[in-house]
């Protein structure tokens, strides 16, 4: 008896320690549960990055459900989703654009306004414009409001001004399909 | 050269000055909190570095929130929970002690004990074995006086 128990036990432990890193090996260290999931997008008020005088606040999300994306002209990864994102947009889903810049300084960085707009024009008329409008955040203090640790990010808000997902990285047709589509099409209703 | 090299070792702790201007304090106890906020709050992004070590432009970001959050005379929970907040209990170097983190702490505190427990059990085995021995050995002579 105390033979056989001296045979399992390293057994036993060989292969806890082997699921363990085994699971490790498929665990991805970005992926965890934003803190705000099922909670109100928080309070802003921003202009429109291609026109200063239009203010925006949380009020764009009430009554449509919305998906919110991060981006910036700078980030490879957001040029690389924009056809998609222009797919989705022309199967009618509502995409609103999170835009910040890189540099940061009071009067937006070490590029001009005019500079920035004229980035993005060139951007989206190169690689499709998926965005109703974009939301600029000019000193990215809205970006930390939502727990965004870089672009691209992508929330899905839903009627009521909730996000109900958060997705790091890009948004492609897996992801779409396996985490969006099915809680979207819940939200958008029958 | 030699002295080209005075000069600009001479000059190293100036650059050291200016960096630490980038986030400049009136309060000496402000400074303390900032410094110590920046080294315990763990940088979204690059996982393993505080916002203090990490240059990625979250962590310079919130490292700017923490400057401003401390000058308005934040306490040192305020900011931590204003982090975790928005980026969950990730944020902080420190887990809180819940459900999911309860094998964290217990698992130490089980080997500990496991490892009194075999010593002991050990400890007790070769006593034994001992006074058995000793025994032997004394019938032995006994055998032999006779």
């Amino acid at each position: 008896m105390k033979r056989i128990g001296l045979f399992l036990l390293p057994l036993a432990l060989f292969l806890f320690v082997t699921l363990f890193l085994l699971q490790g090996l498929y665990s991805d260290p970005r992926e965890r549960e934003s803190s705000l999931l099922e909670r109100q997008v928080p309070a802003f008020t921003l202009p429109d990055v291609m026109d200063e005088t239009t203010q925006y606040n949380a009020q764009v999300f009430q009554g449509q459900v919305t998906l919110l994306n991060v981006w910036g002209t700078w980030c490879v990864t957001c040029a690389i989703e924009l056809p998609f994102l222009t797919q989705l947009k022309e199967q009618g889903v509502r995409i609103v654009g999170l835009y910040y810049e890189q540099d940061l300084d009071p009067d937006f960085g070490g590029k001009s306004l005019p500079q920035i707009q004229q980035s993005i024009r060139d951007k989206l008329s190169q690689l499709g414009d998926p965005y109703e409008f974009n939301i600029f955040d000019v000193s990215r203090d809205y970006s930390i409001d939502l727990g965004v640790t870089g672009a691209p990010e992508t929330f899905l808000i839903d009627r009521e001004g909730r996000i109900r997902l958060h997705h790091v990285g890009d948004l492609n047709p897996r992801i779409w399909e396996q985490k969006f589509l099915p809680l979207y099409q819940e939200l958008m209703g029958p | 050269m030699r002295a080209l090299m005075i000069v600009v070792l001479l000059l190293l702790p100036a650059l050291a000055f200016a960096a630490e201007e980038r986030y400049p304090f009136d309060d000496p106890a402000k400074r303390v909190l900032f410094v110590e906020l920046t080294e315990e709050l763990r940088c979204p992004k690059c996982q393993n570095q505080n916002i203090a070590d990490s240059n990625a432009m979250v962590a310079e970001d919130l490292k700017r929130k923490v400057y401003q959050l401390v000058q308005e005379g934040q306490s040192k929970s305020e900011v931590v929970d204003y982090m975790k907040l928005r980026y969950g209990d990730f944020v902080y170097y420190q887990p809180p002690l819940n459900l999911i983190t309860l094998s964290l702490w217990l698992l130490p505190l089980a080997f500990v004990l496991l490892a009194v427990v075999v010593l002991v059990k050990k400890r007790k085995r070769s006593k034994e074995t001992n006074a058995h021995d000793l025994l032997a050995e004394a019938e032995e002579w006994l055998e032999k006086d006779k």
